[in-house]
């Protein structure tokens, strides 16, 4: 985040950021279409055993998740979603749904969240190998880039004096304030915590656990099973950190609609972000 | 200025993506293009790849403990195969069932379950991962397959060994293939007995393959005939097995 221009303009002073080098802003979009593709194909991939378990083999009465179609009293088929042994009616969508051709299929996530949309699971697993591999080397340029350019340490790590009025900046993000003038020329905490946790946290832990269900790799890196406590938990905690990014992308999403959404994407694409300078903040730095 | 400029494009960008995503939710007609198919088997070349270059030939899946087996081991694919020829042998557990083994060898042989139990043996309690994602822990006994093919003798061409099974799945007979680095392997056994008893139907009765570092389709059951080749190409679809003639990966280490 650095260029500067300013304009002034009919008593309003803005001025012009280069936000995002071209680096962050080229591999956040190819991460995003990696993960979106690696989403819908791990989806397709659950969808061959739709359930999960906690240790090395598959305890098939008692699963952590299932989704599965069973008939009601009047016969009829029903998609039942069971979590920690409560059952749930989740017809239409998990369990059993509707497929285009097909009609009602029992399938635990529906066709229009999955790669290919059909039960296909060859092809799922070739979608989601070949853009892991995408996914992990435009993760490299990323990481390489943010320690050599010293991104992550300017950018991305929360200052103390941050960390220090975070209750503020919570309850300012409850109310959606968000900052103005110089304050919006760098990440708030919160943004700075969360993309920390996504990007050292969150993305590693999910690309070792999808490498720990390779019975090959658990042969040469058996610490890697030992680490994730079993295969099949491996491939709970490989869904549930999905699940994670499928919660951090409806937030990081709704936040960039609702903190000025051209700024923001003009930002994320051409790099320049334009500051608002409020008027007392003007009178201050002026 | 700028900030028109800019939002127009930033429009023509937001319209790509939208456009790809669409694409993806039509996976079904993107999948079914050969030059996908062709591009992302890439993934399957660069995957082979890191694997043998990170693995050393002889690194070992992990043992288990009685312990750990599994209360109740899934069998999938075939599990009661209908062919006359594989009945009839049931029919009297298997007495008359020879293992052909023949292709590249110098010298060709049938072994009756008899003459396997007298070869020497390895008992190996691993996991076993299936393609679909479940996992189960047997007790698995029998031949090496290195054992065996030292019995044979196998010819310098040959680079892959063949399983020929009794089993037929909708129209094709079941068949899978290995390298020879795989085949040579201490965990690589011809499984006759699982769980301390002779090996059930379900379960591959009376030779299964086991292959510890890969996934559960490799593992050929209801063994036949042993063939050494030197490619593959010329057998079924040529795709080196009956799921990869569908579509799986030859190597099925992930
Ligand atoms: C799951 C998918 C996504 C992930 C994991 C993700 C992750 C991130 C991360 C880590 C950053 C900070 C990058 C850095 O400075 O190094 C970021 C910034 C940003 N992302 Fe995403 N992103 C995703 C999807 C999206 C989508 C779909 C949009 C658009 C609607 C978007 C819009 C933005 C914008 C505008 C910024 C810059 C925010 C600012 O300047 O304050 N992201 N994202
Ligand atoms: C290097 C990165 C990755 C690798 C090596 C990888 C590998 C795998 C493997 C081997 C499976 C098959 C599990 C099975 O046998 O059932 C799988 C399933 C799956 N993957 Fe990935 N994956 C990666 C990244 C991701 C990412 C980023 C996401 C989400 C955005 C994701 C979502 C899923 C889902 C939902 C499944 C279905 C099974 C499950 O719930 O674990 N994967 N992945």
């Amino acid at each position: 985040m650095g260029g500067l221009q300013s304009e002034a303009r009919a008593g309003r002073r803005r001025s012009w950021i280069l936000r995002h080098s071209a680096i962050v802003r080229v591999t956040h979009w190819i991460n995003f279409l990696c993960l979106a593709v690696l989403l819908m194909s791990g989806l397709q991939i659950f969808n061959a055993h739709s359930a999960l378990y906690w240790g090395q083999a598959s305890d098939f009465p008692h699963p952590l998740l299932a989704m599965d179609a069973r008939p009601d009293q009047q016969g009829a088929l029903r998609g039942v979603t069971t979590v920690l042994g409560h059952d749930f009616d989740t017809t239409g969508v998990l369990g059993l749904s509707y497929v285009l051709g097909f009609g009602e299929r029992e399938r635990g996530f529906p066709a229009w969240a999955t790669l290919p949309g059909m039960q296909w699971l060859a092809m799922g697993r070739r979608w989601h190998f070949f853009f892991a591999w995408i996914f992990i080397i435009n993760g490299l340029v990323y990481l390489t880039s943010g320690l050599a350019s010293g991104h992550f340490r300017r950018d991305l790590l929360p200052t103390g004096e941050q960390l220090r009025h975070i209750g503020g900046a919570i309850w300012d993000h409850l109310r959606l304030r968000f900052p103005k003038g110089e304050e919006a020329r760098r990440y708030n905490v919160l943004q700075k915590l969360a993309y920390l946790a996504v990007v050292f946290l969150i993305l590693p832990a999910i690309a070792l656990a999808g490498m720990t269900m390779s019975p090959n790799l658990d042969s040469i890196a058996p610490q890697l099973v030992i680490l994730f406590g079993g295969r099949q938990s491996a491939r709970t905690i490989h869904f549930l950190l999905a699940a994670a990014l499928v919660t951090f992308f409806l937030v990081h999403v709704l936040m960039v609609l609702l903190s000025g959404v051209w700024n923001n994407m003009r930002s994320m694409t051409s790099g320049w972000y334009r500051i608002e300078h409020t008027e007392d903040v003007d009178d201050r730095t002026a | 200025m700028t900030e028109r400029l800019d939002r127009r494009g930033f429009g023509l960008r937001l319209t790509a993506g939208l456009a790809s995503l669409l694409l993806s939710g039509c996976g079904d007609e993107v999948s079914e293009r050969p030059w996908v198919r062709h591009l992302l088997d890439k993934a399957e070349d660069m995957n082979y790849w890191l694997q043998r270059q990170l693995l050393p030939h002889h690194a070992l899946a992990r043992e288990y403990d009685e312990a750990d087996l599994s209360p109740q081991f899934r069998a999938n694919g075939s599990t009661d195969p209908e062919d006359e020829d594989y009945r009839r042998l049931a029919a009297n557990d298997f007495a008359d069932w020879r293992l052909e083994v023949a292709g590249l060898v110098e010298r060709p042989q049938r072994f009756s379950l008899a003459d396997l139990r007298t070869l020497p043996s390895r008992t190996q309690i691993t996991r076993h991962d299936c393609v679909e994602g479940w996992s189960c822990i047997g007790k698995w006994t029998g031949t090496p397959l290195a054992a065996l093919l030292q019995r044979v003798g196998v010819r310098p061409e040959a680079r892959f060994v063949m399983f020929h099974c009794a089993d037929t799945i909708s129209v094709d007979r079941y068949y899978e293939s290995i390298g020879l680095g795989d085949a040579f392997h201490p965990q690589t056994i011809l499984a006759y007995d699982m769980n301390g008893a002779p090996l059930s139907v379900a379960h591959g009765a009376p030779l299964r393959v086991r292959v510890e570092r890969q996934l559960g389709y490799k593992m050929a059951k209801y063994v036949m005939a042993i063939e050494l080749v030197e490619s593959f190409s010329h057998i079924g679809r040529g795709h080196g097995g009956f799921w990869e003639d569908r579509g799986y990966e030859w190597y099925a280490g992930i």
